[in-house]
């Protein structure tokens, strides 16, 4: 395929031009950002000097910026749990059980992949001002967990399919118990696709800026922490911290990719 | 032999929509019994009920003489093998088979040995640690047809289960399941579409048509004497015509037909009109004066095909311009055109009042 793909493009000239212009710019400011993370010197400006690491050690020893990693990662973590565990219970029983209504509940869970984050951002704000709930780290998870339920109950649901559920069916058969049919037939199945939508609500989570600024107060993720630092003028720092975040977010799309398209192709 | 699945008055609907109606129907212990129909006659309906898939609107389901109507599928004495096969893509071969066992909390030591005992049986001894994806599609019927068994079932339910084979292959499981059936004594509930092998395998046929049953029996006595219109002409090619009940002595009636005056064994009423239905391969080139034979008359051929094992004629009757099918023996050929004098043995014409 890539071969075609390849002959096809070599074939017309100013096709391939074209795309090679697109991703020369699409991915010129991550060159420039990761460039710049090793310069020598004070400013992330050419000319380059270096290549240094201090700036990587210097992030490593600032304590503030530690605490935003670990901040942004624990969110992650425990609000993609979450989007998963209720995607899969949402998603369960929609495609297993004749619920009424099941199309406008649909509609009403994918939803909010249609709101802009700014929007959700500021309902959010103001549904917790009423309910007295504190700007924390745990109404960032909230914020995260409405953004990635959607995404993670739409992969989900497309994967439990009337030939999943005729396995479900063929374990009830054998004598399997409903627990034993969930444990022994129904995740294994979905594996791939749980794990695909756990590192896809990760990686949303690990970039999302707005919810989490507007929401966030004293603890902070990473993106935020990267905004205040951007604020005091630019530095090698933020290139490094960048850097970081860019190198995890391309290692989480490989780990998914792996997980559900690697797993295709094997069949 | 004692009954071993007892259906009574089993109704299925959908809304408005009669998917079953009223089915009694009793399968004895060991038999191969047959569902047949065409698509949405109620058979994989039927089917699924016996399984515990799904619930009947009506009536009740006795297996070994126990009401099991309201028990769900893991805890019936039936196991099934599903159209799809349905084997677990996520699990070895022995895994796969195995699997009732262990649900039945078996002995690991037993289990395997079991788990081997029934692969060996299938014909696939020592492909335990094969994935699912590696086997052929014959090979998956196999390991289907050995996870069903190995939990040793009172019955167990087949769904079209070789309706997905080219036809060698399906031949060749006809003959394997047929095999396989006779050595384990397990009573079989084989569902499909196709006539011939309903026929080919099973001891008894039931068939089907808009949520009834048509006709229960062997299969030789469904073919020859059929019960209904319907089972006449499901079963195979028939030539159905009409005819007025002239008169009646004992067993038999007279019947007038566009043949003449038929005497065709049955009862019936005089003045009613009943059906007459002769199979295409019965009806032979002859002139009919050989005692039991009943001639028919000139048939005037329209078209020929060869099908090895005979000829297929197309044509009509002289007289009545009535549209008929005959099969000629192999050596019997014959142009288009030509005219030949048919006649029937008595005792092949059958008598349809339903």
């Amino acid at each position: 395929m890539l071969k075609n793909f390849l002959q096809t493009m070599f074939n017309n000239i100013p096709a391939a031009v074209y795309v090679a212009l697109i991703y020369f710019f699409i991915f010129l400011p991550v060159a420039v950002l990761v460039l710049f993370s090793f310069q020598d010197s004070l400013l992330p400006i050419p000319p380059f000097q270096g290549p240094s690491l201090r700036w990587y050690q210097a992030i490593f020893a600032d304590f503030r910026i530690m605490e935003a990693l670990w901040n942004s990662l624990m969110v992650g973590v425990v609000s993609a749990a979450l989007s998963c565990f209720l995607g899969f219970l949402a998603a369960y029983g929609l495609a297993r059980y004749p619920v009424r209504g099941s199309g406008a509940i649909q509609w009403l869970l994918v939803a909010p992949l249609s709101v802009s984050y700014l929007i959700i951002g500021m309902g959010l704000l103001i549904t917790f001002k009423t309910l007295a709930i504190p700007k924390s780290l745990s109404a960032v998870i909230i914020g995260h967990v409405v953004i990635n339920l959607p995404l993670a109950f739409a992969i989900i649901y497309s994967q439990m399919g009337e030939h999943h559920a005729n396995l479900e069916r063929a374990g009830r058969d054998l004598g399997a118990a409903e627990w034993q049919v969930l444990v022994l037939i129904t995740l294994p199945l979905l594996w791939p696709a749980l794990m695909a939508s756990f590192f896809l609500s990760f990686t949303l989570s690990w970039d999302e800026f707005i919810i989490a600024l507007l929401v966030s107060r004293f603890d902070v993720t990473l993106p935020v922490e990267i905004w205040s630092l951007l604020r005091s003028g630019l530095n090698p720092k933020t290139n490094a911290i960048g850097s970081m975040v860019f190198i995890v977010s391309i290692f989480l799309v490989i780990i998914t990719e792996i997980a559900v398209f690697g797993r295709r192709k094997s069949k | 032999m004692s009954p071993m699945v007892e259906i009574k008055g089993i109704s299925k609907s959908y809304g408005k929509t009669v998917a079953l109606s009223e089915i009694d129907l009793t399968i004895a212990e060991g038999q191969f019994f047959a569902l047949v129909g065409p698509s949405g006659s109620g058979k994989t309906t039927l089917l699924h009920i016996l399984g515990g898939f799904i619930e009947p609107s009506a009536g009740r389901v006795l297996i070994a003489g126990q009401d099991v109507s309201s028990q769900p599928p893991a805890r019936r004495p039936t196991t099934s093998m599903f159209q799809d096969y349905a084997l677990f893509p996520h699990m070895s071969v022995g895994a796969n088979v195995g699997f009732g066992l262990l649900m039945r909390k078996v002995p690991r030591t037993q289990r395997l040995s079991r788990v081997a005992a029934a692969l060996e049986m299938v014909g696939l001894s020592g492909m335990n640690a094969r994935r699912i994806h590696q086997l052929s599609g014959g090979q998956q019927q196999r390991v289907a047809l050995a996870r069903a068994l190995v939990v040793e079932p009172k019955v167990l339910l087949l769904d079209e289960p070789l309706g997905a084979l080219d036809l060698n292959l399906r031949r060749q499981m006809q003959q394997e399941l047929l095999h396989i059936q006779k050595k384990v004594g397990t009573t079989f509930v084989h569902v499909t579409h196709d006539q011939e092998e309903a026929m080919s395998i099973a001891d008894v046929i039931a068939v089907m048509n808009n949520g009834h049953l048509e006709d229960v029996g062997p299969p030789a006595r469904v073919y020859i004497k059929p019960k209904t219109r319907f089972s006449a002409t499901f079963m195979g090619e028939s030539n159905m015509f009409e005819g007025t009940v002239a008169g009646r002595s004992g067993e038999s009636i007279e019947v007038d037909t566009a043949f003449g005056r038929l005497k065709v064994p049955g009862v019936a009423e005089p003045g009613a009109r009943v059906s007459l239905s002769i199979r295409p391969e019965q009806i032979m080139a002859a002139d009919g004066d050989t005692p039991g034979q009943v001639p028919l008359g000139v048939l005037q051929v329209d078209e020929v095909s060869f099908f090895g094992t005979h000829h297929r004629c197309l044509g009509r009757h002289v007289k009545s311009n009535l549209p008929m099918i005959i099969r000629l023996p192999q050596h019997q050929a014959v142009g288009i055109g030509e005219k030949l004098n048919i006649a029937v043995q008595r005792e092949d014409i059958v008598l349809l009042t339903q």
